[in-house]
C-alpha cells in the first residue's frame, strides 16, 4: 500500500467519524449561541440513535427511523429547555441529568422490547442508509491522484454525510444572514437587549433549543442507521463531549466547527490506524493518548495558548428581568 | 387637553411586601423635557419600567396622546411611540451599531434588505439629529458616550416620539453629559417629548421644563423648573432639609501615612490601567481622586489594598513598604492600619447572603474578641454588631437580618462601620455613596470628615465630582491611568471636567 493510498483511506475514515461530531457540534452551536449551555448533546445523540434503531427495526423504514430520532431528540431538548429556560435551573445539571437518564433508559427499553441485551435488531438493507456512489466513480478510480480523491474521498458516503457538510454553510447562513440568527446571537450575548426590543427571550431560546434537537437527531440517526446497522448501548461513546470540545475549540463559529470536527475525527481515525502499527522512531503510540488528544487540545485552548475562546456572554445564565 | 403626550392615572405596583408605586398620577406635556427625580429606591425606575411594558401595573391606566393604551410588553410600548434609553445599556457588545439598531425591527426574515434600509434610515437620523456614529463600528469599541447615542438612535429608529432616559449621565464625563443635553434640546425642538430620570438635582435644573418628585413610591410634587430651586427639590425628595454642602474645618495635614511611588498596574488583558502614579497621603487630610469611571481609579485602589498585583512601583504604609508587586496580604495590611471600603460592596465588600452581624466582622473574624477558642463567639459578635447598628443608624436594626435585605445605603454603612471602627491609620474608600440615598450620603460624608479630623489619612475615589469637591482637601484627577493634575477643592467644575476628559488644563498649557 503506497503512502498516498494510506492518506486517502485515513481521510476517508476521518470524514466517516467526523459526521456525528459535526452534527452535534452545530447543534450545540445553536443553543449555546442563544445562551443555553448544553452538556446534554451526548444524551440527545444517544437517545436519537436508539429511537432511530428501534423504529427502523420495527417499521423497516429508514425514514421513519430518522424521523423518530429527530422527534426524540427534540423532546429531550425541550426537557432541557423547560428546566433551564422556563424554570431557570442550572443548565449543566439539567444536561448531565439528560445524559444519565438516556444512558440508562435506552438499555432498559431496548432490553424490554428486543431482548438482545440492550441492542436493537440488526437492520437490513432497506431499513438503513446506503452509501451513494457518484457517477463514474468506478471508472475514474484509476486516474492518479484525482481518481482516488473523487472515487474514495468524495463519492461513496452516506446521504447524511453530505447533509452534515451542507449544514455547515447553512448554519452559518442562518446565524449570520437571517433575522432569526441575528436575534439568536443577540439573546446569547445580552438577553436584555432582545427583551427591550420587544422580542420574547423565552420563545427565542426555545426555538434555538429545538434547532439543537433536530441536529442532534441527525447525529444519532447517523450512528445507528448509517455508521452501523442498529443501536448498541452507549454507542455515542463520548462523541457528544468531543463535539462540545470541538464547539469550544472552534470558538463557536460554524466553519471553525467543521475544521475542529475534522481534526478530532482525524485524530480518532489515526488512533485506529496506529493500533498495532508502531511509528518509526517513536514506537507504539498509546491509543488512550490519541483518544484524549481532543480534550487535551481543548484544555490548552481554554488555558489561553491558542488564541482565546470567548463564550457567548449570557451563556449559562437564565434570563431574569431586572429589579 | 390635547397637548399631553403621556398621562399616568393611579398607577399602583407592589413586589411582594414592597409597595414600589403608590397611586401615581403624572402628566407629561408634549414637546417638553420632563424630569423625574427621587432618591434611589423611590420607585422612578419601576414607574418607567411599567411605562415601557417591562412590568404590568397592579392597577391604573396609561394614556398616550389622550387615548388609553394597554402596554403589556415593550412591543406595545414601541408601537405607542415610547422609546427608552436604559441606565445599563441594552446593547449587544460584539454587534455593530447597525445590527444593534435594527435588532427587533429587521423588517424581513433575511437580513440583506433590512440592512440596506437600516443604513439609509440611520444616515437620515444622524443628519436630522446630529447624532453621528459609524454604523459599522462594534459597540465594544465605542466610548460610553457613543454607546448611549446608539441607544438613542435605537429608539428613534423605532419612531419613538416619547423618549425615556434612565439616569443617562451616570457614566458620562461632564463634557459628554453636556453634549447629551444639547442632543436632548435638539430632540425637543423637533417635537419629541423627553422624560429624564435622575437623582442629580443639577441636571434637573439645567435642562428640564417641568419636574416631578418621587419619594418612597409616591409622586409628591410636580413643579415648573423655572419656578423651583435646588433646595426645594432636595427637601421634597428627602422629606426634610439636607445639607448639600458638607461642613468641614481646615485640614491639618501631618506626616505622610501612605506614599505611592511610580505605581503601574495592568489588567487581565495586559492593558496598562494605572500608569506610573505617585502621590503622598498625609495624616489628617482627604485626598480625592476624580475621574470618569474606567480611567484606572479602581485598579489603583485595588493595588494599594493588596487585592490586585502591580507591575512596578512601590507603596509605603507608615514608612514601611507594602509588597504591591508581589504577594501583598490584605489581612496583614489591615493589621498594619490600612482599611479598605471597596468600590463594589456587593461583590467585594459584603457577602449578601450572610447575616448583618457576620458581614460586620468579615475580615476581622480572627480578632480575639470574636473568638472562643477555635469557635466564633456569636454573642460577642452580635453584641458588637448591635452597637455599630446604633452608632451608624443602620436600619432595620436587626443584626440577624440577611444583608441582601438592607437598602444600598444601609449596606454601605455596614461596610463603613466595619472598616472605620478599628481606628485605621489610612482609610481608602471607593465610591462611598454609590447607590446610596441622600439621607445616608449626608451621614457618610460626615463620618468621613470625622475620620480626617481624628488625624486619619483618607484616600477617596468617586465618580461623583460633587462628592470629590465637597470632601477633598486635595484633588488628583486621573485620566487614562495617569494623574493628569492636582487641584484645590475650590477648582471649578469646568476646570476639573477638562482634566477628566483628558484635555490638559489651561494652567499647564500656559506654563
Amino acid at each position: 500500500m503506497d503512502f498516498f493510498h494510506v492518506i486517502v483511506v485515513l481521510l476517508e475514515s476521518t470524514i466517516r467519524v467526523s459526521v456525528p461530531l459535526i452534527f452535534a457540534a452545530l447543534a450545540g452551536l445553536f443553543t449555546e449561541r442563544a445562551g443555553v449551555f448544553d452538556i446534554g448533546l451526548e444524551g440527545k445523540m444517544l437517545g436519537a440513535a436508539f429511537a432511530a434503531g428501534a423504529v427502523a427495526a420495527v417499521t423497516q423504514s429508514v425514514w421513519m427511523g430518522l424521523l423518530a430520532a429527530i422527534l426524540i431528540s427534540i423532546a429531550l431538548s425541550l426537557v432541557h429547555g423547560y428546566a433551564s429556560i422556563t424554570q431557570r435551573g442550572n443548565q449543566i445539571v439539567s444536561g448531565v441529568a439528560i445524559n444519565f437518564i438516556v444512558a440508562g433508559s435506552t438499555v432498559i427499553l431496548g432490553e424490554a422490547w428486543f431482548r438482545q441485551g440492550g441492542r436493537t435488531p440488526a437492520l437490513g438493507e432497506g431499513s438503513r442508509f446506503q452509501t451513494i456512489t457518484f457517477p463514474f466513480a468506478d471508472s475514474v478510480r484509476e486516474i492518479p491522484i484525482l481518481g482516488p480523491i473523487y472515487s474514495d474521498l468524495l463519492s461513496g458516503h452516506f446521504l447524511l454525510t453530505y447533509v452534515a457538510f451542507a449544514m455547515v454553510p447553512i448554519s452559518w447562513w442562518i446565524l449570520y444572514r437571517t433575522r432569526f440568527g441575528l436575534r439568536l446571537r443577540a439573546v446569547g450575548e445580552n438577553p436584555g437587549a432582545v427583551d427591550t426590543a420587544g422580542i420574547s427571550v423565552i420563545w427565542l431560546r426555545y426555538r434555538a433549543v429545538i434547532c439543537c434537537g433536530i441536529l442532534c437527531g441527525f447525529a444519532g440517526a447517523y450512528l445507528s442507521l448509517a455508521m452501523t446497522a442498529g443501536f448498541v448501548k452507549g454507542m455515542t461513546a463520548g462523541k457528544g463531549y468531543i463535539a462540545l470540545a470541538a464547539l469550544i475549540f472552534a470558538k463557536w463559529r460554524p466553519f471553525n466547527i467543521m475544521l475542529a470536527c475534522l481534526l478530532f475525527g482525524f485524530l480518532d481515525a489515526l488512533a485506529i490506524r496506529l493500533q498495532g502499527n508502531p511509528l518509526p522512531l517513536i514506537g507504539q503510540v498509546p491509543v488512550q493518548l490519541m483518544q484524549a488528544l481532543p480534550y487535551i487540545l481543548t484544555v490548552i485552548l481554554l488555558a489561553g495558548f491558542i488564541g482565546k475562546a470567548i463564550p457567548p456572554k449570557a451563556g449559562g445564565v437564565p434570563y431574569v428581568k431586572e429589579r | 387637553m390635547d397637548n399631553i403626550a403621556i398621562e399616568l392615572r393611579g398607577i399602583d405596583k407592589s413586589f411582594g411586601p414592597v409597595h414600589a408605586n403608590k397611586n401615581i398620577n403624572l402628566k407629561v406635556r408634549k414637546g417638553t423635557i420632563h424630569g423625574i427625580i427621587g432618591e434611589n429606591g423611590a420607585g422612578k425606575s419601576t414607574l418607567m419600567s411599567i411605562l415601557y411594558g417591562f412590568y404590568q401595573a397592579d392597577s391604573g391606566e396609561i394614556l398616550v396622546d389622550g387615548k388609553p393604551v394597554a402596554i403589556r410588553d415593550p412591543n406595545a410600548a414601541i408601537a405607542a411611540g415610547i422609546g427608552m434609553v436604559h441606565q445599563h445599556f441594552m446593547l449587544v457588545e460584539n454587534f455593530t451599531v447597525l445590527e444593534n439598531v435594527m435588532l427587533g425591527a429587521e423588517d424581513s426574515q433575511i437580513l440583506n434588505k433590512g440592512i440596506a434600509k437600516a443604513r439609509v434610515e440611520l444616515k437620515r437620523l444622524e443628519r436630522e439629529y446630529a447624532l453621528e456614529v459609524n454604523p459599522d463600528a462594534l459597540i465594544e469599541e465605542l466610548p460610553v458616550g457613543l454607546q448611549q447615542r446608539v441607544e438613542i438612535l435605537k429608539a428613534l429608529y423605532r419612531r419613538a416620539d416619547i423618549l425615556i432616559l434612565d439616569e443617562p449621565t451616570g457614566v458620562l464625563t461632564p463634557a459628554e453629559a453636556d453634549h447629551l443635553f444639547r442632543v436632548l434640546e435638539q430632540l425637543k425642538s423637533q417635537g419629541k417629548t423627553i422624560i429624564l430620570i435622575t437623582h442629580k438635582l443639577r441636571e434637573i435644573m439645567a435642562i428640564t421644563d417641568e419636574v416631578s418628585v418621587m419619594r418612597r413610591g409616591e409622586m409628591v410634587a410636580t413643579r415648573t423648573t423655572a419656578e423651583t430651586s435646588v433646595e426645594e427639590l432636595a427637601e421634597l425628595m428627602v422629606g426634610r432639609r439636607v445639607l448639600l454642602r458638607v461642613e468641614k474645618g481646615e485640614a491639618k495635614p501631618g506626616e505622610v501615612k501612605l506614599a505611592v511611588e511610580g505605581l503601574t498596574v495592568k489588567d487581565g488583558r495586559g492593558v496598562t490601567m494605572v500608569d506610573n502614579v505617585s502621590f503622598n497621603l498625609r495624616a489628617g487630610e482627604i485626598v480625592g481622586i476624580a475621574g470618569v469611571a474606567g480611567n484606572g481609579q479602581s485598579e489603583l485602589l485595588e493595588a494599594i489594598a493588596g487585592i490586585r498585583r502591580a507591575v512596578s512601583g512601590s507603596v509605603h504604609l507608615n514608612g514601611k513598604p507594602i509588597d504591591v508587586t508581589g504577594h501583598a496580604d490584605p489581612a496583614e495590611l489591615r493589621d498594619r492600619g490600612l482599611a479598605h471600603v471597596p468600590e463594589d460592596r456587593h461583590h467585594v465588600g459584603l457577602v449578601l447572603k450572610f447575616e448583618e452581624c457576620e458581614n460586620a466582622i468579615l475580615g476581622y473574624h480572627h480578632d480575639k474578641r470574636y473568638l472562643n477558642g477555635v469557635f466564633l463567639n456569636i454573642d460577642a459578635i452580635r453584641e458588637d454588631a448591635e452597637k455599630r447598628i446604633a452608632e451608624y443608624d443602620i436600619r432595620p436594626p436587626n443584626p440577624r437580618l440577611k444583608t441582601a435585605n438592607f437598602s444600598g445605603g444601609n449596606q454601605q454603612k455596614i461596610v463603613l462601620a466595619r472598616e472605620m471602627e478599628r481606628g485605621p491609620d489610612v482609610l481608602i474608600i471607593g465610591q462611598p455613596t454609590r447607590g446610596v440615598d441622600v439621607g445616608a450620603i449626608e451621614f457618610i460624608h460626615k463620618r468621613i470628615i470625622e475620620m480626617r479630623d481624628q488625624g486619619k489619612a483618607v484616600l477617596l475615589v468617586s465618580v461623583e465630582l460633587d462628592e470629590i469637591r465637597a470632601l477633598s482637601d486635595r484633588i488628583l484627577v486621573m485620566f487614562a491611568g495617569r494623574v493628569v493634575g492636582e487641584r484645590d477643592p475650590d477648582a471649578t467644575e469646568g476646570e476639573l471636567g477638562l482634566l477628566m476628559a483628558g484635555v490638559e488644563g489651561r494652567k499647564e498649557a500656559a506654563e
